[in-house]
């Protein structure tokens, strides 16, 4: 089994926050395995378990899908009109690599615009990937914020 | 202020209407008063005693506004410090929290007790005979007190006891705290965000059943059929608004409570471990109760900003920092000792809906923070919130607005000075001597 290189994540993370902040959300579902999980711990309990911690996400697919729809749809008014995002995924490494599963890192930014506010989310990545049928795909999904609080942002109401 | 106090809130029961002047979310005068009259005048929630298990464990955080350390002292009591230090005001903590033996205040390194005893300090030899450390503790609010572990703190030395505050809000307190069977306790992981908007607007939110249907769309019509829970049914009997079918009570003091009945993932997803709770609590508090907290939905506000909410096992508070910009902590209410799997239920159970990631706060964030934009049109009719909805029935359902008037009446006669008992609900004034 040839390895997962750092330059192929790259590659992955890069085409999946274009994905992102282009709004195009079904193709980026289609990057999350049947299995997927999607995690945003709480800001004062990072590295705890989705079952140690209250979190601030903490989705299955069937979940993550209804979130997708969600924010495609015309009633999720937090994203109506849509923020204007871009995210810069930098600092990549590849932690661990067994069989067809990488664990690796990335540091992010992401700027939010919306209803003249601007918005800054900082933190890292840390995710598991699978290596799927034609591209890797995410077998969880975690963002962890560096803010001490949401203020004044309020709410994380697109995919970080 | 171009208008007396008395006028802000437009009470005519005669009618039927009710209207709040919408400079009550705008000027900072208004905030000022409610500085000392409102959050002054009232028993406040501070932090549950499970957070401090240990000797020595803390948290500290701002309750209206003030910083405070709570911390289990050596006897195993609960103290309640101002953090700030006694020399010269300095932070004497520094971490939201954790377990020390001292607070030892960075400046100039004066260190006090878990009593707030001014335990040591540099060079106490170059003080004159007439400097006392016995002056030099840390300070306390005036009045601290529990119930069942949720640790109140009031900035009014004179107020009555926290037993008595909570008058007929208790019974509801009990609902929240019993529903496990066991000792409730606060999760780790709390919720910290932030509204650019009036602290009263989130009060009036946190009760609203009439906006269930509209704002939350998403939630009862799209989420929860998408996770396989059929709404069809209460959506039917509701128009839409789950809150229509169930009913609200002012309980007196400016406490109130809507109480609704529509399912939450929690009860498809651990159908097994409710059915055993079920069991263990009909043992204990017979089916009426044990009905009352199993199948639901309780939202209490303790006034003037504690939010319980049963289905999603909320604690929510939150205090102004500016007319526009309110601060606002969540936390989780769990049972001790349950199981990984059915706590993490819990937990996506409440996160699900509410927090400022879920499928229901953004949304209120986005709302409520567009009628602070909204009150900037202030003239004419938009110089008044209309909160009349249900006031000619006799019996307001939880999409009505009594749970609001309450909040409302209590407020008014507050920020008027007048600390009396208060008529909350839609009935006439008090007679004189009725109180």
């Amino acid at each position: 089994m040839p390895e997962i290189t750092r330059h192929a994540v790259e590659e992955f993370l890069f085409h999946e926050a274009a994905l992102l902040d282009e709004w195009r959300l079904e193709e980026w579902f289609a990057l999350v395995a049947k299995d997927g999980r999607y995690l945003v711990p709480s800001l004062d309990a990072p590295d705890a378990e989705p079952w140690e911690a209250l979190s601030l996400i903490s989705e299955d697919h069937a979940q993550l899908g209804s979130r997708v729809r969600q924010l495609l749809g015309k009633s999720a008014w937090a994203e109506n009109p849509r923020s204007r995002t871009r995210r810069l995924v930098t600092n990549v490494r590849v932690l661990e690599q067994s069989g067809d599963e990488a664990r690796v890192t990335a540091n992010f930014a992401v700027w939010r615009f919306q209803m003249e506010a601007t918005d800054v989310y900082v933190g890292r990545y840390v995710h598991q990937l699978v290596r799927g049928p034609s591209s890797l795909l995410f077998r969880e999904r975690k963002a962890v914020l560096d803010l001490e609080a949401l203020r004044p942002h309020g709410k994380l109401s697109f995919i970080l | 202020m171009s208008r007396s106090h008395a006028d802000l809130v437009v009470d005519d029961r005669t009618r039927g209407l009710f209207r709040v002047d919408r400079q009550v979310f705008t000027d900072p005068e208004i905030l000022e008063r409610e500085r000392r009259e409102v959050f002054g005048r009232t028993w406040l929630y501070a932090a549950h005693e499970s957070e401090i298990p240990k000797p020595g464990s803390f948290v500290s955080r701002r309750v209206a506004g003030r910083p405070l350390i709570i911390v289990r002292d050596d006897g195993g009591g609960v103290r309640v410090f101002f953090n700030s230090c006694t020399h010269r005001g300095n932070l004497v903590c520094w971490e939201s929290a954790g377990q020390r033996r001292s607070f030892l205040c960075p400046y100039h390194a004066w260190s006090f007790n878990l009593k707030g005893e001014l335990a040591g300090l540099p060079g106490a030899e170059s003080y004159s005979p007439a400097f006392d450390r016995k002056d030099l503790a840390l300070a306390s609010p005036p009045r601290v007190e529990s119930y069942r572990g949720l640790v109140f703190v009031s900035f009014d030395r004179a107020i009555e006891s926290l037993v008595e505050y909570l008058g007929d809000a208790r019974e509801y307190v009990d609902l929240m705290l019993d529903f496990g069977g066991v000792e409730t306790e606060i999760a780790p992981g709390a919720q910290a965000y932030s509204m650019k908007a009036n602290w009263k607007l989130l009060v009036e939110n946190s009760l609203d059943g009439y906006h269930a249907a509209s704002t939350h769309h998403r939630y009862f019509g799209q989420f929860l059929p998408d996770i396989g829970i059929d709404t069809s049914a209460a959506r039917r009997t509701s128009g839409g608004a789950p809150a229509a079918i169930g009913r609200a009570t002012s309980l007196g003091k400016g406490h109130t409570v809507i109480e609704t009945r529509f399912p939450f993932p929690l009860q498809e997803r651990a159908k097994d471990e409710l059915a055993e709770i079920r069991r263990r609590l009909l043992d204990r508090f017979g089916a009426e109760r044990t009905s009352l907290m199993m199948d639901a939905n309780h939202n209490l506000l303790i006034f003037p900003n504690l939010i319980l909410i049963s289905m999603w096992r909320t604690l929510r508070t939150f205090y102004p920092v500016s007319p526009e910009f309110v601060e606002i902590n969540a936390w989780c209410m769990v049972p001790r000792n349950e199981s990984p799997k059915l706590r993490q239920l819990r937990f996506e159970n409440f996160i699900s809906f509410l927090g400022p990631a879920g499928f229901g706060t953004p949304d209120d964030v986005a709302g409520l923070e567009g009628c602070q934009r909204g009150f900037a049109a202030i003239n004419g009719h938009a110089g008044w919130s209309d909160i009349s909805r249900g006031m000619h029935r006799a019996e307001p359902d939880a999409s009505d607005e009594l749970q609001m008037r309450a909040f409302w009446r209590r407020w008014h006669a507050l920020i008027q000075g007048d600390r009396g008992v208060t008529e909350c609900s839609d009935r006439g004034p008090l007679e004189a001597g009725a109180a």
